[in-house]
């Protein structure tokens, strides 16, 4: 890692090279000890951006992928960082034993160590920030772990004291049979897998997708999913660290440096949250009377087909009447009026009594004004392809909740052009249903969206925006509805060497040693 | 809106609710301090006021309250960390533990039943709820280990389980979310035709022991009573679930050749299992085809959440009157809704009681012990008692721990 500050260079304050290796002997890393160096601010920024970076990459490769964790995945992922420049990032360990290679790489891993810890406190303010954090992070550790040789992984259970135990080949014999009808891979193997017997709450992801046997309360895992256990303790261990760095976390935010440098990761990540976002494109507000033709204009597959069942039906299950509530809420329907709508339409089968009684308590929830009070953010496109949709229900994302058959016939009645409806099939199938959902838009409206769509009601918005003739340019640093990825690496402006302001920051990550001198991050 | 009188209440909760029981499940052997306590309890009131954060003591407090407040309707929720009565005044009040609890309804069985829709049921449709808990019950004990499983009717037209072993209650969200998961075989929605498949050469065990279970059933239930293949129409619906194009027009030939529901389900299973064998996509059609239809539907949502409620053993169900009584696992098949006992039933029978009764040991009994709901008390008793002897083995583990020191 090259420092461009000069600074840096006067303060030199990183640890040697030799004292480097021996604090991070290995690639992978559990995280369980802050770092306690000095750092310079503007490298700490950098090196969070960085690994933003890889996290969202790492986001990337999971939307558009099928099998996780497969080759193809794997090499998706590497393309995507070589790309961008970041593919340090997974070169954390080398066969090549010379000084100058094990310098690098040990730098870089204390730039993983590093950057970890800045995100945990960018990342651990709420719930949904913390759940995407902690899913980007584990799946990038298990990235990583399976490119370890199994001698390096030997090492690394080693230190941090994982221990493991085949099962005698004996019990192994007795169950074999379930074994092998347990597991996903060729039964001819099955002499040479080792088998592990484990407490089924460590092997929660096996249990989940039903990969393992179980037997009262132990999972038997073969050992090439041992990697599956490994990463739930990461898992655990991170979700666990999180709770207690939001505790904290106020102590921290006294430093304004640092609480400028966090709240802007935060955005980062979650962009617009799509709020009750007021209706600024028609001048007026939306009323319920309006949800008809905007749902044929502008709405997106899952919210139209949500809308017209419920228009037909005149119900909607609870997953439905979520996702679709919140929208509605989002695309700037007040709370009185989406109430008359849910009213007007749920009393066409039950009594407006049973409505009030039963029904009007959730759209209220949704508008934060029962229970805990929060107001609910309209769900991500993310949120909403990954929804478990069951018998009955209707929420979910067309793109792959529908068989292909029901979604021809759906983009045939909403006029899409046939080879375009060909098109979002082919899409389909290849599991990439945002990019499916864009063909959609872009076959609708017939234009081309450059961003992508990650968000329902900025489908809308979009939709509405060139249904209104607006011009499409946006303000300089306004924030950019439409994206929610591209707004990462907005160019960091590099400080002003004379201004005094700039301090190196002595970061310790321990909150009450927290000495931050003052911040010398412009503009970001 | 149908609801209980509140005098009918009052007497249910004087007279009826078997405070001692339900004290001892739901303070399990007072081995953890304030686990009762810390019990969140919640009520709703007549014309649908409903209450949450509500706590006890001891069984007196609860008692007292419970006549005071005649509820219609009681819900549990998690033991928190704190007295829920005082939530508002702690800042970091979070649900601790809970049992594992499933919640199966049947409106979510509405597209495969023939016989009723909504809040109604039949002896025909009720069999949807026996292939559940079979199928539920083995499970959980088989593969997860646990052995203190209590099921409850759960007053109309569903079933609920809550899991109380020790183990159980301590799950956390994500593992009680990777269980729910594990036995959620049905997925997809409205516009999804087929919603169990199975790619892999083997059934996983579990898979297939409960498709043994469901394939015991599944003629008499689904071919016959819900006559799944008895008109064109129904043929129509069976075959969308046929994912190999090939395959669906030569069964739909073969299947019209016939008349009846049983006969074409004859023609399926000859031509599946003859053609099966060569594809992959089709290996396992039988199977799935009958999870499909057949497989307990949960509401996994229940399941995930710690601190989810969920309606209490011996609630009165306020629209059927019936009580929310036990139900005996293994012998689920002889459980029936239609003769549960009523609240009114229950009063009638204490309006006919003498003023004393005792017991072949000579106690006095409770006086629900000698109406219709006593069989459901015992039910109840049995499994405290098994529950009990889990406690008294692990205070023995620990006193011959302190023992050593």
């Amino acid at each position: 890692m090259e420092f461009q500050s000069p600074r840096h260079l006067a303060r030199r304050t990183l640890k040697n090279s030799s004292k480097l290796k021996s604090e991070y002997p290995h690639s992978l890393q559990l995280y369980s000890v802050p770092p306690s160096e000095t750092i310079g601010l503007q490298e700490l920024e950098d090196w969070a951006v960085e690994r933003l970076k890889v996290l969202r990459a790492v986001e990337r490769v999971n939307l558009s992928k099928n099998t996780k964790f497969s080759d193809d995945w794997k090499n998706a992922l590497k393309n995507d960082l070589q790309k961008q420049n970041i593919d340090s990032w997974y070169k954390l360990s080398s066969s090549i034993k010379d000084e100058k290679m094990d310098e690098i790489i040990c730098k870089t891993r204390q730039k993983d160590h590093v950057s970890h810890f800045l995100l945990r406190l960018a990342y651990c303010r709420t719930e949904e920030s913390r759940r995407w954090f902690i899913s980007q992070e584990t799946d990038l550790f298990r990235f990583r772990f399976s490119m370890e040789n199994s001698e390096d992984i030997r090492i690394f259970m080693k230190e941090n004291k994982m221990n493991f135990q085949p099962i005698p080949d004996e019990e192994k014999q007795k169950i074999l049979t379930k074994l092998i009808h347990a597991m996903s891979f060729n039964a001819s193997k099955i002499d040479t897998v080792e088998y592990y017997k484990v407490p089924f709450t460590e092997a929660l992801d096996l249990v989940r997708h039903r990969k393992v046997y179980l037997q009262a309360g132990y999972a038997y895992v073969p050992n090439d999913e041992l990697v599956s256990i490994i990463t739930a303790m990461f898992r655990s261990h991170l979700s666990l660290a999180m709770a207690l760095t939001i505790r904290s976390l106020p102590e921290l935010e006294d430093d304004h440096r640092i609480r400028r440098l966090l709240n802007d990761f935060d955005k980062r990540y979650t962009g617009q949250d799509f709020n009750a976002l007021q209706n600024k494109f028609s001048g007026a507000a939306i009323t319920p009377e309006m949800l008809d033709g905007l749902s044929k204009q502008s709405y997106p597959l899952c919210m139209r087909h949500l809308h017209e069942t419920l228009r037909s039906t005149h119900h909607l299950k609870h997953g439905g009447r979520i996702q679709y509530g919140l929208f509605i809420k989002g695309i700037g329907l007040s709370l009185e009026n989406s109430l008359k709508f849910w009213r007007e339409e749920f009393s066409k089968n039950m009594d407006i009594d049973k409505f009030e009684k039963q029904y009007a308590y959730t759209i209220r929830h949704n508008y934060g004004k029962e229970g805990k009070r929060v107001n609910y953010s309209p769900h991500s496109c993310i949120k909403i392809i990954n929804a478990s949709v069951g018998p009955g229900e209707n929420h979910g994302c067309p793109f792959k909740h529908f068989d292909a058959a029901l979604l021809r016939q759906k983009m045939t009645t909403n006029r899409v052009p046939q080879p375009a409806i060909q098109e979002i099939v082919d899409l389909v199938t290849r599991h990439h249903y945002q990019i499916a959902c864009q063909r959609y838009f872009e076959a609708t409206h017939n234009t081309e969206v450059d961003s992508g769509i990650q968000h329902p009601n900025q489908y809308f918005i979009e939709s509405q925006k060139i249904l209104n003739g607006e011009v499409k340019e946006k303000p300089k640093g306004a924030h950019k509805v439409q994206t929610i990825r591209a707004t990462l690496p907005a160019k960091v402006e590099k400080p002003d060497p004379t201004d005094e302001n700039h301090e190196i920051l002595s970061e310790s990550f321990e909150t009450s040693k927290q000495k931050v001198s003052t911040f010398c991050i412009s503009n970001l | 809106m149908s609801e209980q009188s509140e005098e009918a209440m009052l007497t249910y909760y004087k007279r009826l609710f078997p405070y001692g029981p339900y004290f001892r499940w739901l303070n399990y052997g007072n081995m953890k301090e304030h686990y009762f306590h810390n019990r969140e309890f919640s009520f709703t009131l007549p014309d649908d006021i409903y209450i949450r954060y509500q706590s006890f003591k001891d069984e007196a407090e609860l008692e007292e309250e419970l006549k005071k407040m005649k509820p219609q309707k009681i819900d549990l929720g998690a033991v928190y960390n704190h007295r829920p009565k005082n939530h508002r005044s702690i800042t970091n009040f979070v649900p601790m533990e809970k049992e594992l609890v499933f919640d199966i309804d049947m409106t979510d069985y509405d597209d495969v039943r023939n016989c009723c829709q909504g809040a109604d049921i039949c002896d025909k449709c009720w069999k949807f709820m026996v292939v559940a808990v079979k199928v539920l019950d083995v499970a959980l004990r088989e593969d997860f280990g646990y052995q203190h499983l209590l099921w409850v009717f759960s007053g109309r037209r569903g079933v609920h389980c809550w899991v109380c072993d020790d183990a159980a209650r301590a799950l956390d969200q994500s593992a009680r979310s990777a269980v729910a998961e594990y036995l959620q075989v049905i997925k997809g929605g409205e516009q999804q035709n087929k919603k169990v498949s199975f790619n892999h050469e083997h059934l996983h065990p579990a898979i297939s022991r409960a498709a043994g279970i469901v394939g015991h059933h599944f003629e008499s239930m689904m071919v016959e009573d819900q006559d799944i293949l008895g008109n064109e129409e129904a043929v129509k619906k069976f075959l969308l679930m046929i994912p190999d194009e090939q395959l669906k027009s030569k069964l739909e030939n073969a299947m019209l050749k016939y008349h009846n529901s049983v006969s074409r389900w004859r023609v399926f299973e000859e031509l599946t299992a003859n053609t099966g064998k060569t594809k992959r996509q089709i290996l396992h059609l039988k199977e799935e085809i009958m999870l499909q239809l057949t497989y307990p539907r949960l509401d996994i949502n229940v399941s995930k959440q710690l601190n989810h409620l969920l309606k209490s053993p011996f609630c009165v169900h306020p629209k059927t009157g019936k009580i929310c009584v036990p139900i005996d696992p293994s012998n689920v098949e002889e459980f029936s809704p239609e003769t549960v006992p009523t609240l009114s039933q229950l009063i009638n029978e204490l309006l006919e009681l003498n003023s004393e009764s005792l017991s072949k040991d000579g106690k006095s009994l409770k006086e629900y012990e000698r109406t219709a709901l006593n069989p459901s008390i015992q039910l109840f008793k049995k499994f405290l008692n098994n529950l009990e002897s889990s406690w008294r083995h692990k205070r023995i583990i620990a006193s011959d721990a302190k023992m050593e020191f």
